[in-house]
């Protein structure tokens, strides 16, 4: 039977994404040219949440965007099934903007080597920091997060699942035996 | 998911849900063409050979731009026709362009199905850019990809497709592809030019350009070639233009909102008024947009793996 | 050396005989029919043949009228050679051969070349078919009386319609005077001249244009016209219509001399089979669609059509691995017209003494050669067939040169197993236990 273990539940999730919304602001000084950009499909809630919490602390709005890496992948043709593409949502250059990406879980680091990827073909950032909710270690390129939820040592055979939706009561993060 | 064949060589067989699948994909590819570096970097190291019998500027260089935006390389093709009768055979210049190991091949010929001779010849996966009178998938998906971003909808819409019918790979695989997604389909021509027992493929037919577009959604209207036809099959362009031309007046009966679609290049002043063509109505240049991204949706569903 | 065949079922529509019985060959003619033939004492191994055939069918050598053998001027697609080997094998002993040659066959010296190669062969009968007009072209006609003197049976322009209605006339008025049939390929060139397949609803779905069932009925209709006018008999070569079904069946009833074949694809196959575009589905008159094959069958089983024809067209793969568009009109048909109108037999629709009749008696009867008959003194062309043989067809075996056979791994019942021409023993299937 497979054993699930709850690490963190909504309150944790929400005051982990509290704290790394202040960090962000410290370290960035402000909201001055900082865009938020999650990568979908994890990332995209956990990235409103951020813009919301920041927008709310320093009384302004700020931008977001949403950023589907499938066409970057380094894995997309090899596998039988081509993942469905979504959109991507960048309304705006990035030139010299402060961009912080935003995902569920930091796990090998291809995605967000791919998401930067993508970013580089919307202009040229002045700087790219990473934001996850889980950094659950097991990296294969050089890869680490500025912002960090909480860090989860686990096997490779397990499964961190991030649960973040509109029902914020029923947020959580749980790891699965494989 | 993933497409159930190797090829997309018509819609006649390509199930509801492949079409939406294309049509979404597409939808989201459509952003890159917006972008400054209008390129991602997926299909990077393939090669996509078109491979066109028939003169065409605008179905290849959708290919080619839809190709280059995946970081493909691209090789143009083209022979004429006749040069292939005298000489090299369709399966010659195919088992030739196989040897060389592209990944994909776009075919428009003036014979109805060769795309299928080479798709049951070839490993590679085959799109038809086009065979004789048989289909033309891909303007077919690019259409309602245009009527969907419009309407919102397919299903429930009335579309009227109006020239002539039975030259028009478009109109049969827009015939396909509409009555699959819940359109209701009516055709309209000059009878010489409406195929024996077009009805059993679920359309209503209609000799007067007045019924056929009266409470219309949209209003396909097809090119119209008295040259490529055989002889003595209408009188003139100006008798046509006369009967069948979508213009002002005959617009009115319409929707309100409906939308005038043209699958290029337009005969101005035959088919089309050009104020219609260039009024608010129109979409054709929508059309031309979305041929790339439907394409470039297609490429990347049939490229890759086979795990 | 004679041979003795020996409790066979004997069918022989010529005499009316349908029994178990046995039949004497002697210098190479039928000598005698009898209950129970026995070898007297002064036959031995070397001067007499027995051959038993229990459970086996003895008919008639088979007459195909229609038939293109390509030889002269097209020896890549087939020979005279090769198309009487597939003849044989298919059960044919006799075979009518179409003039669209190259050199047409519209003059002596083509007749008798075709006739001095199928003396060399020495394998099936091979009766030239004279062209109509001279090079085919529909304008002059060609001499009759001197190609008939050279061997010629009919004359045709099969392959393209007889357009000028006058010459037409002429045609059978000539040739009836010289008691020759006339064989017309039916077809109105103004409707169809632009087809591809036949003209209905799979022809809008796939996009090919249309060759009209009406193109074909027209000109049946005008040779019914003629033959009624000038009192003289016509011929319909491979009819694939309902309408021209209906025109044959009328002008019967009027009294008009009409006789009119079809081919086993006619009876077998719609308009279907040319979904996936294959070229070996191409021929003309194209497959029709489903209400024609029944009319075609009706036509067959109250005898409104006469004789099961092959229209064995052979083409290499040059003319038929090309775009549909480009493909060239034809498919073989010697080695499986059998076993494909056998099957008429098992759906009732033909009695075998019925098939035979129209696989041999009449072809035979229309071309008016000495054949189709097992009454003794005929010659001894005889066709041994296992109605109840099970086989798969597989054209890389087959003695045609042609390819183009649509019904290529398809499992057929029933098949020639021996082909006795003149006497002799020009064919025996392997496997077969005789």
């Amino acid at each position: 039977m497979k054993k699930n273990t709850v690490v963190m539940d909504a309150e944790s999730v929400d005051r982990s994404l509290t704290r790394m919304a202040h960090e962000i602001l410290e370290r960035n000084r402000g909201t001055d040219n900082l865009i938020i950009i999650g990568i979908r499909k994890g990332g995209v809630p956990l990235a409103e949440r951020l813009t919301e919490k920041i927008s709310a602390i320093e009384g302004t709005e700020i931008m977001s965007g949403t950023l589907d890496i499938t066409l970057y992948r380094d894995d997309v043709l090899t596998t039988g099934i081509r993942p469905p593409i979504e959109k991507t949502y960048i309304p705006f250059p990035l030139d010299k903007k402060r961009v912080v990406l935003v995902d569920d879980v930091l796990f090998t680091g291809r995605t967000i080597r791919a998401a930067m990827d993508a970013l580089m073909d919307f202009g040229r950032p002045a700087i790219i920091q990473l934001a996850v909710l889980i950094d659950r270690g097991h990296r294969e390129l050089p890869i680490r997060a500025d912002f960090i939820g909480e860090t989860l040592p686990s096997s490779l055979w397990e499964n961190v699942r991030v649960t973040v939706t509109d029902d914020r009561s029923a947020d959580e993060v749980v790891i699965e035996e494989g | 998911m993933k497409l159930s064949s190797k090829d997309m060589l018509g819609i006649r067989d390509l199930p509801r849900e492949e079409i939406d699948l294309i049509l979404d994909t597409a939808a989201s590819f459509k952003e890159i063409s917006e972008r400054t570096i209008k390129k991602v970097p997926t299909l990077r190291g393939k090669t996509v050979i078109t491979l066109f019998f028939e003169a065409s500027t605008r179905t290849r260089t959708s290919f080619e731009i839809a190709a280059k935006r995946l970081s493909a390389d691209t090789i143009n093709i083209s022979a004429s026709t006749s040069s292939v009768v005298k000489g090299e055979t369709l399966i010659d210049t195919a088992r030739n362009l196989e040897s060389m190991n592209p990944d994909i091949i776009v075919i428009r010929h003036s014979a109805a199905g060769a795309a299928q001779i080479l798709a049951g010849l070839l490993k590679q996966s085959i799109i038809n850019a086009g065979d004789g009178a048989h289909e033309h998938p891909t303007q077919a998906l690019l259409d309602m990809l245009t009527i969907r971003e419009k309407k919102g909808r397919i299903e429930g819409l009335t579309v009227a497709i109006v020239g002539d019918i039975a030259h028009s790979r478009v109109a049969r695989s827009n015939i396909y592809g509409l009555i699959k997604m819940g359109a209701n389909v009516v055709i309209c021509g000059p009878a010489m030019m409406i195929p024996r027992g077009i009805e059993r493929m679920g359309v209503t037919v209609c000799c007067s350009m007045r019924d056929a577009i009266r409470n219309a959604d949209v209003v396909m209207m097809l090119r119209m070639q008295l040259e490529r036809q055989e002889k003595n099959l209408f009188p003139s362009l100006r008798e046509y233009a006369q009967q069948f031309s979508l213009n002002r007046d005959n617009i009115r009966l319409a929707k309100d909102d409906v939308i005038v679609m043209h699958p290029g290049p337009v005969n101005r002043g035959v088919e089309i008024a050009p104020d219609i063509a260039d009024g608010p109505s129109s979409v054709i240049l929508e059309q031309v947009a979305n041929g790339v991204a439907v394409r470039m949706a297609l490429l990347y569903l049939l490229s890759g793996g086979t795990k | 050396m004679n041979v003795v065949l020996k409790g066979g079922r004997i069918v022989d529509p010529s005499q009316g005989m349908d029994a178990v019985s046995d039949i004497l060959i002697e210098k190479g003619k039928i000598s005698r029919i009898e209950r129970d033939i026995t070898p007297s004492k002064a036959d031995s191994k070397n001067t007499l043949r027995v051959i038993d055939l229990q459970g086996m069918i003895v008919s008639p050598g088979l007459v195909d009228m229609h038939v293109h053998l390509r030889e002269p001027g097209f020896e890549y697609k087939e020979t005279i050679r090769t198309g009487s080997e597939a003849a044989v094998a298919g059960g044919f002993t006799s075979i009518a051969c179409m003039a669209n040659t190259n050199p047409v066959n519209d003059n002596r010296s083509v007749t008798e070349f075709i006739l001095k190669q199928a003396r060399l062969a020495a394998t099936a009968n091979v009766f030239p078919v004279a062209a109509l007009s001279r090079g085919q072209a529909g304008e002059t006609l060609t001499e009759f009386g001197d190609l008939k003197s050279a061997g010629a049976v009919a004359f045709s322009d099969d392959g393209n319609p007889v357009t000028d209605s006058g010459l037409m006339r002429h045609a059978l008025e000539y040739a009836c005077s010289l008691d020759m049939p006339v064989l017309s390929h039916c077809e109105d060139r103004g409707l169809s001249s632009s087809g591809l397949m036949h003209e209905g609803f799979i022809s809008t779905e796939l996009g090919l244009p249309g060759i009209p069932a009406v193109a074909e009925d027209i000109m049946v209709l005008r040779d019914i016209a003629l033959a009624r006018f000038t009192g003289t008999r016509v011929h319909i070569a491979h009819v694939s219509t309902a309408g021209a079904v209906q025109a044959v069946r009328e002008a019967k009833a009027a009294g008009v001399h009409v006789t009119a074949e079809t081919a086993p694809h006619y009876f077998t196959l719609t308009d279907e089979a040319l979904r996936g575009f294959s070229t070996n589905c191409k021929m003309y008159p194209p497959l029709r669609g489903a209400e024609d094959v029944e009319a075609v069958k009706e036509g067959l089983s109250d005898g409104t059509i006469d004789a099961i024809a092959s229209d064995h067209a052979p083409h290499s793969s040059v003319e038929k691995d090309v775009e549909f568009a480009y493909a060239a009109n034809g498919i073989i048909g010697l080695e499986t017209s059998l076993a494909l109108s056998l099957k008429l037999v098992r759906d009732g629709i033909l009695t075998l003494p019925q098939l035979i009749e129209k696989m041999s008696t009449n072809p035979a009867h229309i071309l008016k050669i000495p054949k189709g008959s097992l009454t003794p003194g005929c010659d001894a062309d005889i066709t041994l067939i296992d109605i109840h043989k099970a086989w798969t067809v597989d054209a890389g075996t087959f003695r045609s040169k042609g390819l183009n056979c649509p019904f290529d791994g398809w499992n057929l019942i029933g098949k020639a197993i021996m082909a006795i021409v003149g006497g002799e023993v020009r064919y025996t299937d392997t496997g077969a236990a005789v």
